[in-house]
C-alpha cells in the first residue's frame, strides 16, 4: 500500500523570503493520498493550505523535502514534463475561476486539450461533453463576463474535467459562491469522486468538508490532525 | 498546440488592442515603406541621370587641355601651355580617317558669352558655342524648328545663329517665332536659322541657357583666334570609345610633341566615364536614403518590443493560466512569437501597399523607380523584426513559474 499512493509529499517546507522576514508557510509536511480518497483540507488564514495546493499542483516547488506523484518524483522532471502532469494528470480549480477573458466558455475548456495535442474535432466533442456535465451546454459562446459566478466556477470544472485527470485539486472552490452554487459544484465532486477520480478540496465550511471521507487540519504550517469524517 | 491553434491565439490577442496593434503596425508600416519607397527615389534618380547621360551620347569624348578650364584666360598661361593648344588643324588631324580610324566625327569647340538683344529685349546667353555642323548630331543636339547651319556657313563665316529653347523663348517669347529674327549678339546681327530641342537638365546650368554659331563667326566677331576650349569626338561605335581615345591621345601627343616624360597635357573625357562616376554618386545617395529607411524599421521594430512587452505584462495571468493547464514553453513562446510576427508582418504588408502608391508620384522632382529586391528585403525584414524584437518579451514570458505568473496581479 505505502508503494502505490497517487500523492506522496515528505517533510515538505516551503520558505518565502530569507532572514529576519523569511515566512515559513510550511513547516515540514506529510502526506499521502490514495487514488479514489476524497479529501479536505482546513485550517486558519495563513496556516499554508494554498501553498502546499500549489506544491501539489506543480505550480510550485516546495524548498525542502520531495513530492512522489503516482510513482515519480516531481523534482526530477523537467519543465515540458511537468506542463505534461499539470496538462494531463492534474485537473485544478481556483477559488477565483482563472478563466481566460475574451475567450468563449467551449474555447475555455478546449484549452488543455488543446495544450495535450488532441485534434480539433475530437477537443470539440470532448469539450462540449464536460460543458454538458456541469449542465452549460446553452452557454457554449458565452465569455466569462456573461457567466455568473457559478457559472463561471462550473466552466472551470468543466475546463479541469476536460482531459480526463485522475486528481482534481481545488482551492476554495466556493470562496465565492452562493449556497445553491456551493450545492451544485459540491454535487458535482461527489460524482467525480463516486466515478474514481482523486479530490482534494481546500475550504473554509464545515458543510463542504462534509462531503469528503478525510478531513486534514492545518495550521501554522503543519498538519495538526487527520481523520476520517464521520457522515 | 497546432499552427491554427497558434495563429488563433494570437489573432484573438492582436484583436484585444486593437488601437494599439494598429498603431503598433503603422510603425513598422512606415519603416518597411521608408526603405521601398527612398530606395526607389534613390534608384529614380540614378536612372534619371543615366537616361540623360545616354541621351548626351555614349560614344563621346571630349578633349580639352588640362589645367585652367577652357577659353581665352587660357591666353595668359606661359608658353608651354601654348604649345600645347588645341588648334583648328588638330580638330582637322582627328577627323582624317587615315590618322584615327576609330574617329567618326570631329567638332572644334570655342565658347564664349553675349548679351543678345532683339528689339528693345535683351538676354544674356551664358555659353555661346563656336563649332562646325558635326557638333550637333555627335552632342545629340537636334534641331527642333529651322535648320543648322552648313559647311558653307562655317567656311563662310557667316553670322548666322541657333538658339537654345531658354534663350529663344526669353527673346521672342515663343520658341517658333525666333526662326528667321535678326538678334544682336555684342555688336553683331545675326540671322536666327534654327532653335534646338529641349534639353534636360544635367547638373545646376540650363542646357537650354545656349547658342550656337559657326566657329569661324564666333572667333571673327567674338572670341578671336585664340585657342579651342574642347574639341568634340565622336568614336564610330561604342565599343570603339577606349580605342578611339587612345587615337586621339597618340595624335595629339605626336602632333604637339609632348615629351614623353611629362604627363599629358591633354584631359579626355568620356561620358562613359562620367556615366560610371554618376551611378556611382546616385549608388551612394541610395545607400545614404535606405541607411535613413532602415533606421525608421528600427524605430518600428523597438515598438513591436515595447507593445509586446505590455502585452506580456498585461497577460501574465493568462500565461500564469494556461501554464496551469499545460501549457509548455514553446507553446507560451510560440504564441507571443507569432503575434510580434503578425504584427510586423500585416505592418509590413501595409508599408508595402503604401509604398506601391506613393512610388507612382514624383516625389521631390524625382520619378521612383521601385527595386523589386527592396519589396522582398523590406518585407523579410519586418518579419525578421517581429521575430527579433518580439522574442525578448515571449521569452520572458515563456519563462515564468506558473504560480508567479497566476499571482501577478
Ligand atoms: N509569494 C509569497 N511570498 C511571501 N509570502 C507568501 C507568499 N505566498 C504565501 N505567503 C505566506 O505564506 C503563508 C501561507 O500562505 P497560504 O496562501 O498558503 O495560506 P492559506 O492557508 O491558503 O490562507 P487562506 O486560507 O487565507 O487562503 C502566509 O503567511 C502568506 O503570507
Ligand atoms: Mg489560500
Amino acid at each position: 500500500m505505502a508503494a502505490d499512493a497517487l500523492i506522496d509529499i515528505r517533510n515538505v517546507t516551503k520558505t518565502y523570503g530569507a532572514g529576519e522576514t523569511a515566512v515559513h508557510a510550511l513547516r515540514g509536511v506529510s502526506l499521502r493520498v490514495e487514488a479514489g480518497e476524497y479529501v479536505a483540507v482546513m485550517g486558519s488564514s495563513g496556516s499554508g493550505k494554498s501553498t502546499l495546493m500549489n506544491i501539489l499542483g506543480c505550480l510550485d516547488t516546495p524548498t525542502r523535502g520531495e513530492y512522489w506523484l503516482d510513482g515519480t518524483n516531481v523534482a526530477r522532471l523537467t519543465e515540458d514534463q511537468q506542463a505534461l502532469v499539470r496538462g494531463r494528470k492534474i485537473g485544478f480549480v481556483f477559488q477565483s475561476f482563472n478563466l481566460i477573458p475574451r475567450t468563449s466558455a467551449l474555447a475555455n475548456v478546449e484549452l488543455p486539450l488543446t495544450y495535450a495535442h488532441l485534434r480539433r474535432t475530437e477537443r470539440r466533442q470532448r469539450a462540449r461533453r464536460a460543458l454538458e456535465l456541469v449542465g452549460l451546454a446553452d452557454r457554449e459562446d458565452h465569455r466569462p463576463n456573461q457567466l455568473s459566478g457559478g457559472q463561471q466556477q462550473r466552466v472551470a470544472i468543466a475546463r479541469a474535467l476536460a482531459t480526463g485527470p485522475r486528481i482534481l485539486l481545488a482551492d476554495e472552490p466556493t470562496g465565492n459562491l452562493d449556497a445553491h452554487s456551493t450545492d451544485e459544484v459540491l454535487g458535482m465532486f461527489d460524482e467525480l469522486n463516486a466515478e474514481g477520480r482523486t479530490v482534494v478540496v481546500i475550504t473554509h465550511e464545515t458543510e463542504v468538508a462534509q462531503h469528503a471521507r478525510r478531513l486534514v487540519l492545518f495550521s501554522d504550517g503543519r498538519i495538526v490532525s487527520d481523520e476520517k469524517v464521520t457522515r | 498546440m497546432s499552427p491554427r491553434d497558434l495563429f488563433g491565439a494570437a489573432l484573438r490577442g492582436l484583436g484585444a488592442n486593437k488601437m494599439r496593434s494598429l498603431l503598433t503596425m503603422l510603425g513598422v508600416a512606415i519603416g518597411v515603406g521608408a526603405v521601398i519607397v527612398l530606395v526607389a527615389v534613390g534608384n529614380g534618380s540614378g536612372k534619371a541621370v543615366q537616361d540623360r547621360l545616354e541621351a548626351m551620347g555614349t560614344n563621346l569624348l571630349t578633349v580639352s587641355t588640362s589645367g585652367g578650364g577652357g577659353g581665352f584666360q587660357r591666353g595668359q598661361a606661359g608658353p608651354a601651355a601654348q604649345q600645347y593648344s588645341l588648334t583648328l588643324d588638330d580638330a582637322a588631324a582627328l577627323a582624317d580617317n587615315r590618322l584615327a580610324p576609330d574617329v567618326a566625327a570631329v567638332a572644334p569647340v570655342m565658347t564664349s558669352n553675349g548679351t543678345a538683344t532683339s528689339g528693345d529685349v535683351s538676354y544674356t546667353i551664358n555659353q555661346v558655342i563656336g563649332t562646325t555642323p558635326e557638333y550637333l548630331p555627335a552632342t545629340n543636339t537636334p534641331v527642333s524648328t529651322g535648320a543648322s547651319f552648313t559647311k558653307q556657313d562655317v567656311d563662310g563665316s557667316r553670322r548666322v545663329i541657333l538658339l537654345g529653347q531658354t534663350a529663344a523663348t526669353e527673346l521672342f517669347g515663343r520658341a517658333n517665332a525666333a526662326v528667321g529674327q535678326t538678334i544682336k549678339l555684342g555688336a553683331v546681327d545675326f540671322t536666327v536659322l534654327g532653335v534646338l530641342a529641349s534639353k534636360d537638365s544635367t547638373g545646376f546650368n540650363d542646357p537650354n541657357a545656349t547658342a550656337i554659331v559657326p566657329i569661324s563667326t564666333l572667333r571673327a566677331t567674338q572670341a578671336g583666334y585664340g585657342p579651342l576650349n574642347q574639341i568634340v569626338v565622336q568614336a564610330a561605335d561604342k565599343d570603339k570609345v577606349d580605342t578611339a581615345q587612345a587615337e586621339v591621345t597618340q595624335l595629339l601627343t605626336a602632333r604637339h610633341q609632348v615629351p614623353a616624360t611629362t604627363t599629358s597635357p591633354y584631359r579626355i573625357t568620356n561620358s562613359a566615364q562620367i556615366l560610371q562616376t554618376s551611378q556611382d554618386t546616385a549608388a551612394t545617395f541610395t545607400a545614404l536614403l535606405a541607411t535613413v529607411a532602415a533606421i525608421s524599421l528600427i524605430v518600428g521594430g523597438i515598438g513591436v518590443t515595447n507593445i509586446m512587452l505590455v502585452t506580456v505584462t498585461e497577460r501574465t495571468r493568462e500565461i500564469g493560466i494556461r501554464k496551469a493547464l499545460g501549457a509548455r514553453r514553446r507553446a507560451i513562446l510560440g504564441q507571443f512569437l507569432i503575434e510580434a510576427t503578425l504584427l510586423s508582418l500585416l505592418g509590413g504588408t501595409v508599408g508595402v501597399i503604401a509604398a506601391l502608391v506613393v512610388s507612382r508620384f514624383q516625389l521631390a522632382g524625382v520619378q521612383p523607380v521601385l527595386v523589386p529586391s527592396s519589396i522582398a528585403l523590406a518585407f523579410g525584414v519586418s518579419a525578421a523584426v517581429g521575430l527579433f524584437f518580439g522574442s525578448m518579451p515571449a521569452h520572458r514570458a515563456a519563462g515564468l513559474r506558473p504560480i508567479d505568473a497566476l499571482r501577478h496581479e
